[in-house]
């Protein structure tokens, strides 16, 4: 009877220490506390995804974004999920997403609705529909308002400014 | 020999123009070519059907963007100030239903009696409409003169999230010029929006 006891209350213990552990995300109000993000000048490449979880299209890449980022932990390439989820429901949608999903790359909450004065901040050839993918480092960047299918077609799509081969 | 060498390189130019212009839209002074797309009560209407109209506020839109959803209501509220001034609104949902089922035509004939949508909302069935305005995510407007030309390209006003901070409409801002015989101060804003859905 004391076993059984003692497995219960370790599961309890596992079960709500799971559900304690908080998705860890960096929340910026306005979009010039977060540009320094976007121009970073080190020896890093970064991937820059920006997606909701409201966006159907979004939602179905971002497995191949944190594909990329285990593939690539070791190296110096860093992925960044930049939210542009509703304030009003970061508890009820965006926490719990991060959390049932396990996400593991960088998780950044945009909140500046002034979204007029930012878009070409981030690139002047995007139109405003999300997702986008936003590929940079110190000498290079590529920009594209479309979505992947696999995590070879977002490899291609970086190789050009960050060698994939390369052990 | 020569004159299907010549035809063939000027059906080649005609191509790429035509393929370009396919591809990135109206461009702000460009007349808009007339339209015929099923509305919500199974007619088929166009922008000749319009006979008093001095323009109007085209909204690629939808049922299932989040964004389109924020702007649900002050579309109403738009288009109940617009169309007095002779501009009504024409909402058009471009996506495809096959790869977004919220927006077939039975949900938006839904969408349309819920909500009580006081304007025309059309469904842009084959997709062939808003490639040629260079629509590429909803909420996505598209204001015409009575010549068609179209005056403005953008976001309707300058918060999508939270209507109580907005400080400019654009597009009764603009409509308001092109009354006054001016240009509109802003012929082009951005905003987020949920890209258009087509078939991979």
């Amino acid at each position: 009877m004391k076993w059984y006891l003692t497995l219960v209350s370790f599961l309890f213990t596992t079960i709500s220490f799971a559900q304690n552990e908080e998705p860890k995300f960096a929340r910026f109000d306005s979009f010039q506390e977060f540009e320094p993000l976007l121009h970073i000048n080190n020896d890093t490449t970064y991937v820059v995804n920006f997606w909701a979880t409201w966006c159907g299209p979004c939602v179905k890449e971002l497995p191949y974004f944190e594909e990329l980022h285990t593939k690539y932990k070791d190296r110096k390439l860093k992925v960044v999920l930049v939210s542009l989820d509703f304030k009003k429901q970061i508890e009820r949608k965006f926490i719990p997403f991060l959390k049932k999903n396990e996400i593991k790359s960088d998780v950044v909450l945009l909140l500046d609705s002034k979204e007029a004065e930012w878009i070409d901040k981030v690139d002047e050839s995007w139109s405003g529909s999300i997702p986008i993918t936003l590929v940079y480092n110190a000498e290079k960047r590529l920009f594209i308002e479309d979505s992947f299918h696999s995590l070879t077609e977002l490899e291609d799509f970086i190789k050009p400014i960050f060698n994939t081969n390369h052990k | 020999m020569k004159k299907i060498i010549l035809s063939l390189s000027l059906l080649f130019v005609l191509t790429i123009s035509f393929s370009q212009r396919s591809e990135s839209g109206y461009a702000i002074g460009d007349i808009a070519e007339n339209f015929n797309l099923l509305n919500v009560s199974g007619h088929m209407v166009s922008l000749d059907d319009y006979k008093d109209s001095k323009g109007f506020v085209i909204v690629f839109t939808c049922n299932h963007c989040p964004y389109s959803v924020m702007y649900e209501d002050r579309l109403i509220d738009l288009h109940k100030t617009s169309a007095a001034k002779g501009y009504p609104v024409i909402a058009i949902n471009p996506n495809d239903p096959a790869v977004q089922p919220k927006d077939s035509y039975d949900e938006m004939k839904q969408r349309h009696s819920d909500k009580g949508f006081p304007f025309t909302y059309l469904f842009d069935e084959g997709q062939k409409v808003f490639p040629k305005f260079g629509a590429t995510k909803t909420p996505h407007v598209f204001i015409l003169d009575g010549q068609r030309k179209v005056r403005y390209i953008g976001a309707i006003d300058d918060n999508a999230r939270d209507e109580s901070a907005v400080t400019q409409n654009y597009v009764l801002d603009a409509i308001a010029a092109i009354e006054n015989g001016k240009e509109p101060a802003i012929t082009k804003t951005k905003a987020i929006g949920c890209s258009i859905k087509v078939q991979k």
